[in-house]
């Protein structure tokens, strides 16, 4: 196959395809890799502390550093005391050795403009945590550019200060029921989707031409319609003053003081999340059913199957295709659902995705970042399964 | 007996695929007449019900038209989305061009690499673009948002492009090369024409993408970039007016406008591939 096509004749394609892949790889997968990078990487106090973190590389970590390292670390923490960024790297090595806060400022406070030949009585002498093994041992982890300590979060481990991995205390245990909450919320979804959605696709398939136009515009209008449209329209609607809460009072179903909690919790989550992606099932679904002879149906039935068997046997098998590309889109979707549930989840309505934002508004970009890598990786998993399946190449938009 | 019981549960499943539609388009339609409410509640008022005119009014269309920051995100939205698709639409068409044919190498592997930013979680690509392009100085830029909405919007442009071109008929390029057409001007008046229905198409997808992207401009955007669903998030989590649902009525009647230009597209196209025939 490679021997037909000369180099020559390579090169239009070529040239066609290769400003997007370009534009594609600046915008997207750069970004994709930085954030990757971000994730593993951390040179606060690598940048803020570079002698000393160059000195304790070289140290064994039994006994006490020596007076070079101890008279390095004098020098630099007089300096950041100054650029008052001091706080930030005392705040960072706190994370690994807690109860060291107050070392720093007291410390840069007295060794400055100092002179003297021994500075490790020195420093011990204004606060004896500096001939603590520990401190030393948590500078020179903190200092370490690359490290895993984004991801042990970001599935509830912690490292000890003797480098054992463990979980964490089970109240502070927030990332995995996250995770569980949203695997849990992905698979209730598909199967909504698919119950709600596979007789709407039927009946798109298998109505006039007219009726069955107008049906499918039913299904593409809230499809392309914007997500916070439909998720203000869900607030209307499912609210406790809401538009389905006033219809029941009125109808008295239920009493006024009784009104049902229909949104701003899981509920919320479940109902706007089938409505916003049940498109996604219905419209592969309805392309396979729209494809299947009559004439099959009407066969097993000449050969004496019911109606049920017939379905059963042979046209449900025959769908199977649009039906399974549908249902996985969808819990591909839904694992990284984002806009829905923060608007109608309330707290408990609230996912994974959800938690990313979180870790970005507040500056923890590097737990954003491992929370990030981790769905990203879910999601290509299961699009390599996707794609050996149904393939990739048949997603379709109208 | 039997067929009774069956007519039964053919009710039961109409009823079912009604309430499967009820479900879908409900949302969408019980904004529509809560928007023109006179009063500021989310909620059918007495008089909307008696369909009293008193009882309905277009106040909260005309705070949309007298609020600075709505028509800034109005204005905002368009801008981003003009350049985005812009871009998308010219990438995108000639990646589709080259990517349909069959002497491209790694074939596969570049139609993946294509597709990969529409089928990557959005946030978890606004993630990575809020540091790379704050990195580059892009954080708070329109270039920054019309870049990342160009890089979603040109998969779909790839897809729509590429489908048409998979009925394409390549002997009519080489029938005009034969009448002497440059392969530029076989492009230009044989293959655009042609291919232009995917290509409208996959323009207006991107365009609606960007138009409704929410969360790269979340991340990315600061007072000044702020577009339309930007000004309803905000809207919606701060205070929520009657105005969210004019403007939610207003996007609604867009989608409603560009799927009709879509399908007239579409219908335009068949007559155009019989007239050919």
């Amino acid at each position: 196959m490679a021997a037909k096509h000369g180099i020559k004749s390579r090169i239009r394609p070529i040239s066609l395809a290769l400003p997007l892949v370009a534009f594609i790889a600046i915008t997207f997968l750069m970004p994709l890799g930085n954030m990757i990078k971000e994730s593993v990487y951390d040179a606060e106090v690598a940048d803020a502390l570079p002698n000393t973190m160059r000195l304790l590389n070289n140290w064994d970590g039994v006994e006490l550093p020596t007076e070079e390292v101890f008279r390095a670390l004098a020098e630099e923490i007089v300096v950041l005391q100054e650029n008052r960024t001091l706080g930030k790297i005392g705040l960072r090595v706190n994370r690994v050795v807690s109860g060291t806060r107050s070392v720093w400022g007291k410390t840069a406070r007295r060794v400055k403009g100092i002179e003297t030949d021994d500075m490790i009585t020195t420093m011990v002498e204004i606060d004896d945590r500096w001939s603590d093994l520990m401190l030393w041992q948590g500078i020179k982890k903190a200092g370490q550019r690359y490290s895993a300590k984004n991801y042990l979060q970001a599935v509830d481990l912690t490292r000890g200060e003797d480098g054992s991995i463990s979980r964490i205390d089970e109240g502070r245990r927030v990332y995995n029921t996250l995770y569980v909450r949203t695997l849990y919320v992905a698979t209730v979804v598909t199967l909504l989707c698919l119950v709600i959605g596979y007789p709407i696709a039927y009946a798109i398939a298998h109505t006039p031409p007219t009726l069955s136009k107008i049906l499918l515009l039913c299904v593409l209008v809230p499809f392309w319609t914007s997500l916070l449209a439909r998720a203000t329209s869900w607030i209307v609607l499912l609210q406790s003053q809401g538009v389905i809460n006033d219809f029941l009072v009125w109808i008295r179903i239920i009493p006024d003081d009784g009104r049902l909690s229909l949104i701003y919790n899981m509920t919320g989550t479940l109902i706007a999340m089938t409505q916003n992606l049940l498109p996604f099932v219905v419209l592969p679904t309805y392309a396979v059913l729209s494809s299947i002879p009559p004439t099959y149906m009407r066969a097993a039935a000449s050969l004496g199957a019911n109606p049920v068997q017939a379905f059963l046997r042979v046209y449900w098998p025959q769908s199977l295709p649009g039906v399974a590309s549908g249902c996985l889109l969808v819990f591909i979707l839904s694992i990284g659902f984002f806009i829905t549930p923060a608007i109608v989840g309330g707290t408990d309505g609230q996912l994974i995705s959800n938690m990313i934002a979180y870790h970005i508004d507040t500056n923890h970009w590097g737990l954003a970042a491992a929370i990030s890598v981790i769905v990203l990786l879910s999601v290509l998993i299961l699009y390599v399964v996707f794609d050996r399946w149904v393939g990739v190449d048949k997603l379709k938009l109208s | 007996m039997d067929r009774a019981l069956w007519n039964i549960g053919k009710g039961v499943l109409t009823l079912f695929v009604v309430l499967g539609f009820i479900f879908l388009v409900a949302p969408l339609i019980v904004v529509i007449p809560l928007s023109f409410n006179a009063e500021p509640y989310f909620t059918f008022t007495e008089g909307m019900l008696r369909l009293d005119s008193e009882a309905y009014s277009l106040r909260w269309y005309r705070n949309i038209f007298e609020s600075e920051e709505w028509l800034r995100a109005i204005q905002n939205s368009f801008f981003i989305g003009v350049f985005a698709t812009v871009f998308a639409t010219i990438l995108g068409t000639l990646a589709a061009l080259g990517l349909n044919d069959p002497r491209l190498p790694f074939r596969k592997f570049v139609g993946a690499l294509i597709i990969s930013p529409i089928v990557t979680p959005i946030i978890v690509v606004a993630v990575g673009v809020y540091f790379f392009y704050t990195d580059l100085g892009l954080g708070q830029t329109y270039l920054g948002i019309i870049l990342a909405h160009a890089m979603i919007g040109a998969p779909y442009v790839v897809i729509t492009v590429s489908a048409t071109l998979a009925n394409f008929d390549y002997t009519l390029l080489r029938a005009a090369a034969s009448l002497g057409a440059n392969p530029w001007t076989a492009f230009r008046r044989v293959q655009l024409p042609i291919i232009s229905r995917g290509v409208i198409t996959g323009a207006l997808f991107a365009f609606i993408n960007s138009f409704d992207e929410v969360v790269i401009v979340l991340f990315m955007a600061g007072l000044k970039q702020r577009t339309i669903p930007r000004e309803m998030w905000s809207g919606i989590r701060e205070e929520i007016s009657p105005t969210i649902l004019a403007v939610a009525t207003l996007l609604i009647l867009f989608v409603i406008l560009v799927l009709i230009t879509v399908e007239l597209l579409k219908s335009f196209g068949e007559k155009h591939k019989l007239s050919a025939n």
